[in-house]
């Protein structure tokens, strides 16, 4: 068993928090992991990544080696075709379809979607469920709800290190990051099914 | 056997508290800050009594921590591979004084240049100083070595080099922490003849460093850092250091099955393994992230009858970052297959001013003010600011390194540039645009120097910043800057009028004034109301 997760996003959405949960869950699972991320001076308002590697063996690179993602996670559509390059041939994209558009050649939505869509993809609306669930700030756990549908951890043990997360922040912070990462999680385990 | 997480840079630092430091120095550099980052939230949460605080620069923060080793303390100081520049005085000489207490010099390296004026490799600094260098390849290594790098200190009386590139420091994986050690503390040091560098005492304290180095040599022959396996294959061999490491066996794994490797994990090299493995392959390849160090070590000049690959023959790029497919590709593989990008094109999403950032209405002031000084130049420095060079401003012409701006202005406008403008932040001012202001003040040179006085080191995640507001007003005027013109501006987009006319008036002036642009970083000040919030 081996999870390749590319995370990609704008500075500021979450990518560092969302890496907390996948690698907490998956040392206390067992698994070895590994997982990269970006500092300084990208992070002012530019595209970042964070690759994280769960696996049953020893983990070598600290970065996926081109071809050999399984997962690119969007937190933002434009960047989750940044590095297409990287995913497996088959591989899938899992992004959220709301843009964050601070750059003034950003693409037209229709015409990205339909670039996602000529992919193995799942593009849904993390923002809106974000907002469901009690803020917008929630998009990240959203979507690490819908991708928990694909790894090997149990979703409660992610729970579990989601509250830890927020536990500083008061109950009503973790209810609502709870309540996101549910939703995000059905959210696309109906759509497993057309996959 | 507890296990933890850890980014490589907190495995330093978490390595150095349990080598029982009792000071942290350091300035903060990516991908080098969160070494220094960790140990300050574990003295907070620990109540631990170590001393870790900001330095002014790194050479400051260099001569700290020689001063720790020297009251007999073990001691980190941090930085990154350019850092290493500003504090190459005390580190050269570092070398001859030898330590006290246990010395540890962490310097992060930024191969690719993810955030970075150049990919300078700070194996070389080892080297010209004869000090021993360690390179983990590992979270768990960068643990290991840096609790090791302290026994090693103190045994060789040298401070010892941890190398870090970026990749590893901003890396996490989960590593095993031991037990950790009391902090023992020597008497402090009174042999003069060691810290007193007369060129009497010079001399024979160089002899000295000379003569450890056969026992620095034997070390790294044994160290377990270093470590040769050798398999059937007799035709192609690797020598791969620190990350690079991680590459080639990521590689292995791939093919299912390994070549001979020598691991480099300890500068100076082992040179008896290295002829070992010389002798038992036909061919090596040489995989390092960063200059050519090792390979420009093995080659020479004359030829000779091995044959060597690796970046000097462009087996591999001669710059930028190594990546598993570039090894991959470098063993005659053939591209790895991935989906194709879309055809669609991905414009870039470059780092920008922050929405609200004060910069940028000093930026749009200052562009205001630049319409009718075609001929003016704007001198930058190192910081957020730098990103005036990008559009929409396109504000500065220069930037090369810390203090650069001022001494650059003066230094331009020396030789006729008309108006000379340096754009320097409030942390790179007290780093080192000090002593450049002073030559300035002496001669009242005709430049505008603008110190963006948002009170925080931005750049590299808000640390406090050690001159702002009223202390930063009495140190300038202090200096012997005119208080006509020593102009306080307020950087609002309403100002913009008001602050373009004082740029204006304050360039029909023929000599020094300063411009202060007062206004506190916004990402600090709503990391202020959100704690405020929290706490309520």
């Amino acid at each position: 068993m081996k999870k390749d997760i590319l995370i990609a996003g704008v500075g500021g959405q979450g990518i560092l928090s969302l890496a907390y949960v996948l690698d907490n869950s998956a040392l206390e699972a067992g698994f070895y992991f590994k997982q990269t991320e970006v500092h300084g001076m990208a992070q002012r308002g530019g595209g970042v990544v964070s690759h994280v590697r769960i696996s049953d063996q020893k983990i070598h690179s600290d970065m996926i080696p081109t071809g050999k993602a399984d997962i690119i996670l969007g937190i933002e559509p434009l960047e989750s075709l940044r590095y297409v390059d990287y995913l497996v041939p088959g591989g899938l994209i899992l992004t959220n379809s709301q843009p964050f558009i601070n750059i003034s050649q950003y693409p037209e939505i229709e015409t990205l979607e339909k670039a996602i869509k000529s992919y193995r993809s799942i593009l849904f609306d993390a923002t809106k469920l974000a907002k469901e669930a009690g803020t917008i700030y929630a998009e990240n756990m959203v979507l690490l709800g819908a991708l928990s549908n694909f790894l090997p951890m149990d979703k409660g043990l992610m729970k579990k290190w989601v509250k830890e997360l927020f536990a500083s922040k008061g109950e009503k912070i973790v209810e609502i990051n709870i309540k996101a990462f549910d939703s995000g999680c059905q959210a696309v385990s109906l759509d497993l099914l057309c996959i | 056997m507890k296990k933890e997480i850890f980014m490589g840079d907190e495995a330093v630092a978490m390595g150095a508290i349990h080598a029982g430091i009792r000071s942290a120095c350091g300035y903060p550099g990516t991908p080098s800050t969160e070494i220094f980052e960790y140990i300050m939230r574990y003295v907070e949460n620990h109540k631990a009594p170590i001393h870790a605080l900001w330095s002014s620069n790194e050479k400051v923060a260099y001569e700290e921590s020689l001063g720790a080793s020297y009251a007999g303390a073990r001691s980190i100081v941090t930085m990154k591979h350019v850092g290493l520049n500003v504090a190459a005085d005390p580190f050269m000489n570092s070398a001859i004084t030898g330590v006290n207490g246990g010395m540890v010099l962490a310097v992060a390296d930024d191969p690719g240049m993810h955030s970075s004026q150049n990919e300078q490799d700070s194996r070389y600094y080892a080297h010209f100083a004869y000090i021993l260098c360690l390179e983990p390849h590992d979270q768990q290594e960068a643990y290991n070595m840096t609790r090791e790098a302290y026994t090693l200190s103190e045994r060789f009386e040298i401070p010892v080099m941890l190398r870090l590139v970026t990749r590893l420091a901003h890396s996490r994986s989960s590593v095993i922490i031991k037990e950790p050690l009391p902090q023992s503390v020597l008497p402090v040091s009174d042999k003069r003849s060691q810290w007193v560098l007369l060129p009497v005492n010079a001399r024979q304290r160089y002899a000295r460093l000379l003569a450890v180095q056969k026992e620095i040599a034997s070390y790294c022959e044994e160290s377990p850092f270093n470590n040769l396996e050798i398999t059937e294959n007799k035709k192609i061999g690797v020598i791969a250091s620190g990350i690079a490491y991680n590459y080639i066996m990521e590689y292995f794994q791939e093919k299912g099955e390994a070549l001979s490797v020598l691991k480099i994990g300890t500068y100076p090299l082992p040179e008896a393994k290295i002829r070992k493995l010389f002798e038992s392959v036909e061919r090596v390849f040489v995989l390092e992230e960063g200059y050519p160090f090792i390979e420009e070590k093995l080659r020479g000049i004359l030829p000779h009858s091995y044959n060597i690959q690796g970046r000097l023959d462009r087996t591999l790029p001669r710059d930028g970052e190594l990546t598993p497919e570039l090894i991959r590709l470098a063993f005659g593989e053939k591209p790895k297959e991935h989906e194709k990008l879309p055809d669609i094109v991905i414009p870039p999403r470059p780092p920008a001013l922050c929405k609200g950032c004060p910069h940028g209405d000093l930026y749009n002031a200052l562009n205001e003010a630049m319409k009718s000084h075609k001929d003016g130049r704007v001198f930058s420095d190192i910081g957020c600011y730098t990103l005036g060079a990008l559009p929409p401003y396109n504000a500065i012409t220069t930037c090369v390194d810390m203090g650069a701006s001022i001494s650059m202005a003066k230094g331009a406008c020396d030789c006729g540039v008309n108006p000379s403008v340096a754009v320097i932040g409030d942390s790179t001012f007290a780093h080192s645009g000090m002593t450049p202001l002073l030559g300035a003040v002496r001669e009242n040179s005709n430049i505008k120097v603008i110190i963006l006085d948002n009170a925080t080191v931005a750049m590299t995640g808000g640390q406090a910043t050690m001159c702002t507001g009223e202390n930063m007003d009495k140190l300038i005027l202090g200096m012997g800057v005119d208080p006509a013109h020593y102009r306080i501006l307020s950087p609002l987009p309403k100002n913009l009028q008001e602050n373009t006319d004082i740029i204006l008036q304050e360039m029909q002036y023929q000599g020094l004034s300063v411009l202060v642009c007062r206004r506190e970083c916004i990402q600090t000040g709503k990391k202020k109301i959100k704690s405020k919030s929290e706490k309520e």
